[in-house]
């Protein structure tokens, strides 16, 4: 045995103490801050969220006959010509405050062949189609800005994220990740990670992680200390509330379980539900940052007009993007309503898109970072015309 | 398959003491009837074997004998197919068809009397197909816990069923994507690749995954308004499957090709062949023009040219080096699989014999990343975990020692992300939390599956054989408890890279 010395690990491993220096979260001049304030949080409703039972128009003439059994169960308690779902109503004082809001009759410009993963690729890619390339839109969004500092960006959750991938530094992490590990079982994985960089640098960073986050839990009191267990989305959103308080400018998660086939008026109000929880939780997290955030909830298209015959509906087109944040002016129903009389539906049957939503997002980016037009239509979301501003960012 | 040039003296050779074998390797008159072919007789290690180019090392099992060892077990029957079974997919049951039919009855079934009958025939369904997945993720783990030789035949199964990536886009096939391996996939490992190639191609469950099924000739008898080609398939067989996205193929390639495949497709019951949603008329691919009547022979042929294509031979010669060897490998290495690519007409049991005797095969330092699954299979061999301890009756056992496991590492079970099938570079697999993944695993998951863990020591050794760096003997013996010294030799990068 040459140079290891069982004591001197066990001192706290004063010969392994270069690994700890080069551990990110132990060198704060390692990171420049981002150029700005305000925050975004994108977050993929993976499945094909239904727009119009989501944001129920139910001033439209043909709505009633279109759903004849989903619009069982709640009454129009919202704005007017368009109601929110009853799963929604916890929402309803975020609503009231201007802090939650939705853009109807909205697509990315997919078209006909209505798969959920072509669908989400060009969504996350931001690109007319498919085989334009490999990165997402929010990691040529971080690429325009120079000089962005590491913690920047995170995407939360076990799942890639495309939306984020890309040249662009972007950190990784997932609340649910695990590593129970004793003080001697770290400084163990110290010495036989040594002299392997990127293993070393891999479990250093994990281990910074996890106890800087069971520090959190430990601080943030007895609220989120209960026995209960915390819901996985809950748990990204808590995460991703964190990470925002600090350095971190842009997160993206996803949320699964919207793809509604059949007995929809139960599993769309379960999923509704969870973005609620989902966005209360941003809310609370967030403290007084969540005045300078701006959430996104996009989905991958909408689905049919009609109810099939099994309580469902099928993918469709046109559908909406939910929007939160004290950054944005909600409590409206933004868009150019098309109708929903036959000859107004996409291919007799599906909501007509009547704008593109990434002009949204790229006028929430214009807004929120400042970002010149031309470099969102030029390389954000390259052959984009953004139009006129929709007046989202407060 | 034909062995490229070894025979019975190499194994003679390699029971050699490396001494002799050195002395062995100048000696001229011996040498030089395989000299071109096989010039690495020395490179031979059975411990650098096992790990490199199978799924570890075991306690219980010897480290392969020789690379000529290794090539037979590949022609020898399947002991692993047969003593952890999977179904072909044909024979897979529930099939489609069964699911289908029972979920239809339970959907026309409702609100009407017999509901209750149709809804519990549905879920038992159901019931049966999950059963039939887990006992197809828990025989893969076995076979390569328990594979002799060193496990070559599980890794070469892996790598090509990898580069023919399916993945299952309904409930209704989940269970169906091991049998499809099995199927078409494991049979031809050591065959030609235009075999493997046209078994894939014309699988219902690639089909499905690449949208064939939907394809129809906008000029055939059956189109109708709205239809049209879907290019997903014929896109991919020239991007990934064959030539590679470097060769020499263009729009007009994958368009052409687009329309000769189409009347291919799949329905319930299998593969189908619709001649009259075949586009009419002659096309071109990569130069060579094919028949114009509509037959499934004329896909056949237009797939044995892309499997003989020179530009397929220097794309998958790649790919190989690059998965057994190094992100980087060395051209000498990529050069001779091609050239036995190209000499056998693609016969996967001479390139894989090439591979095996190249000698930058086995100099190069360990730089690859066991991806998750790899991990977790080398580290069960590694334990001599037995097999009966691999329990497809508990799923919730199960899901949390093994699947939810696998999910934190970033490699979910037959969840690959995209055609392209899983990602090939070290950094893509250590990230913060995949690292978070494997450790956690490494500390927790021996405990859980093994009623008594064995000495830690004794352990390191045998994980690692002579390759056993210092710092992970010493944390063997340095950690607090059997599990944590465990956790660390598992954890360390010299367990993880191959």
């Amino acid at each position: 045995m040459t140079g290891i010395d069982r004591r001197g690990v066990l001192r706290g491993g004063l010969a392994l103490g270069c690994s700890a220096a080069a551990s990110p979260l132990m060198t704060p001049v390692a990171f420049a801050r981002a150029p700005w304030d305000n925050r975004l949080v994108v977050i993929v409703l993976r499945g094909a969220m239904d727009g119009i039972d989501a944001i129920r128009p139910v001033g439209d003439p043909a709505y009633a006959a279109l759903r004849p059994t989903l619009l069982r169960g709640g009454a129009a308690t919202g704005p007017g010509f368009f109601a929110l779902h009853p799963a929604l109503d916890r929402l309803g004082p975020m609503w009231a405050r201007g802090e939650f809001g939705a853009v109807h009759a909205v697509s990315t410009p997919y078209r006909d062949k209505r798969s959920h993963f072509d669908g989400q690729d060009i969504l996350e890619a931001g690109l007319p189609g498919l085989g334009g390339g490999t990165d997402g839109w929010l990691n040529r969004m971080l690429q325009a800005v120079p000089g962005l500092g590491g913690e920047t960006a995170y995407a939360v959750g076990r799942e890639r994220m495309l939306i984020l991938s890309g040249t662009a530094t972007v950190q990784r992490w997932s609340p649910e990740a695990r590593m129970r590990l004793t003080p001697q079982g770290r400084r163990l994985l110290e010495l036989v990670t040594h002299d392997d960089p990127l293993f070393r640098d891999a479990t250093a960073r994990a281990a910074d992680l996890v106890e800087v986050l069971a520090r959190e839990t430990e601080t943030d009191g007895p609220a989120m200390q209960g026995a209960r267990r915390v819901d996985d989305h809950v748990q990204l959103a808590q995460f991703a509330a964190a990470r925002l308080r600090g350095d971190t400018r842009i997160a993206s998660f996803s949320i699964n379980g919207w793809d509604t086939h059949d007995r929809q008026a139960a599993d769309l109000s379960k999923a509704l539900e969870r973005l609620a929880d989902t966005l209360l939780a941003l809310e609370s997290g967030l403290g007084a940052a969540w005045g300078k955030t701006a959430v996104l909830c996009v989905t991958e298209f909408g689905r049919t007009a009609r109810e099939n015959g099994t309580g469902g509906t099928d993918h469709g087109t046109g559908g909406a993007m939910l929007f939160a944040g004290g950054a944005l002016r909600g409590g409206r129903v933004l868009g150019d309503w098309p109708g929903l009389s036959e000859a107004d539906l996409y291919d007799r049957r599906d909501l007509m898109p009547t704008r593109d939503v990434r002009a949204h997002a790229g006028w929430v980016m214009r807004g929120l970072f400042g970002l010149e037009r031309g470099v969102i239509e030029g390389s954000v979301f390259p052959g984009l015309d953004m139009g006129g501003d929709p007046g989202l960012v407060a | 398959m034909r062995l490229a040039g070894a025979g019975g003296a190499d194994r003679a050779e390699n029971r050699r003491p490396p001494l002799m074998a050195l002395t062995c390797a100048g000696d001229r008159p011996y040498i030089a009837a395989n000299a071109s072919r096989e010039p690495d007789r020395v490179a031979f290690d059975p411990t650098r074997a096992a790990i490199r180019f199978g799924t570890g090392l075991s306690p219980r099992l010897p480290a392969p004998d020789s690379t000529a060892a290794m090539l037979a077990e590949l022609l020898a029957p399947d002991e692993m197919a047969r003593r952890h079974p999977i179904p072909a997919f044909a024979a897979a049951r529930p099939g489609l068809a069964e699911w289908r039919a029972a979920q239809r009855a339970f959907r026309q079934g409702r609100g009407k009397p017999g509901e209750a009958a149709a809804r519990g025939a549905y879920d038992a369904l159901r019931r049966d197909a999950a059963a039939l997945g887990r006992r197809g993720f828990m025989a893969s783990l076995a076979r390569g816990i328990e594979a002799p030789q060193g496990g070559l035949r599980e890794r070469l199964s892996w790598f090509w069923a990898d580069h023919f990536t399916v993945r299952s886009r309904q409930p209704a096939t989940r269970h169906l994507v091991t049998p499809y391996v099995e199927e078409a996939i494991r049979p031809h490992v050591s065959g030609r690749f235009e075999t493997m190639l046209i078994a894939v191609t014309t699988h219902p469950m690639m089909l499905g995954y690449l949208d064939q099924s939907g394809s129809v000739g906008p000029g055939s008898k059956a189109a109708q308004p709205g239809d049209g080609l879907n290019e997903n398939l014929a896109r991919e067989l020239l991007e990934l499957h064959t030539v590679g996205v470097g060769g020499p193929y263009a729009q007009a390639d994958v368009r052409e090709l687009a329309e000769l495949l189409t009347g291919l497709g799949a329905g319930p019951r299998g593969m189908r062949y619709r001649r009259d949603r075949a586009e009419p008329g002659a096309e071109t691919v990569l130069g060579t023009r094919f028949d114009a009547a509509p037959r499934l022979g004329t896909i056949h042929d237009a797939l044995r040219m892309l499997a003989r294509h020179p530009a397929t031979a220097a794309h998958l010669a790649r790919k190989i080096a690059v998965h057994f060897v190094a992100d980087d490998p060395d051209p000498a290495l990529v050069a001779a699989l091609e050239a036995a690519w190209r000499d056998s007409d693609g016969d996967l049991g001479v390139v894989t014999g090439a591979l095996l005797a190249h000698p930058a095969a086995w100099s190069s330092a360990p730089g690859k990343v066991k991806p998750p699954f790899d991990f977790v299979v080398s580290g069960l061999r590694a334990l001599g975990l037995p097999s009966a301890a691999l329990r497809a009756d508990r799923p919730r056992w199960m899901n949390r020692v093994l699947r939810a496991p696998l999910e934190r590492m970033g490699q979910g079970w037959e969840q690959p992300p995209g055609p392209d099938g899983w990602p090939e570079t070290a950094a893509a697999w250590i990230t913060p939390p995949g690292m978070a993944g494997r450790i956690d695993w490494a500390m927790t998951a021996p405990e859980a599956l093994m009623d008594r863990l064995p000495d830690p020591r004794d352990f390191a050794r045998a994980a690692l054989g002579e390759t056993l760096p210092e710092p992970v003997a010493f944390a063997a013996r340095a950690a607090e408890s059997r599990a944590e010294a465990i956790g660390v030799v598992l954890s360390a990068p010299a367990f993880q890279r191959r």
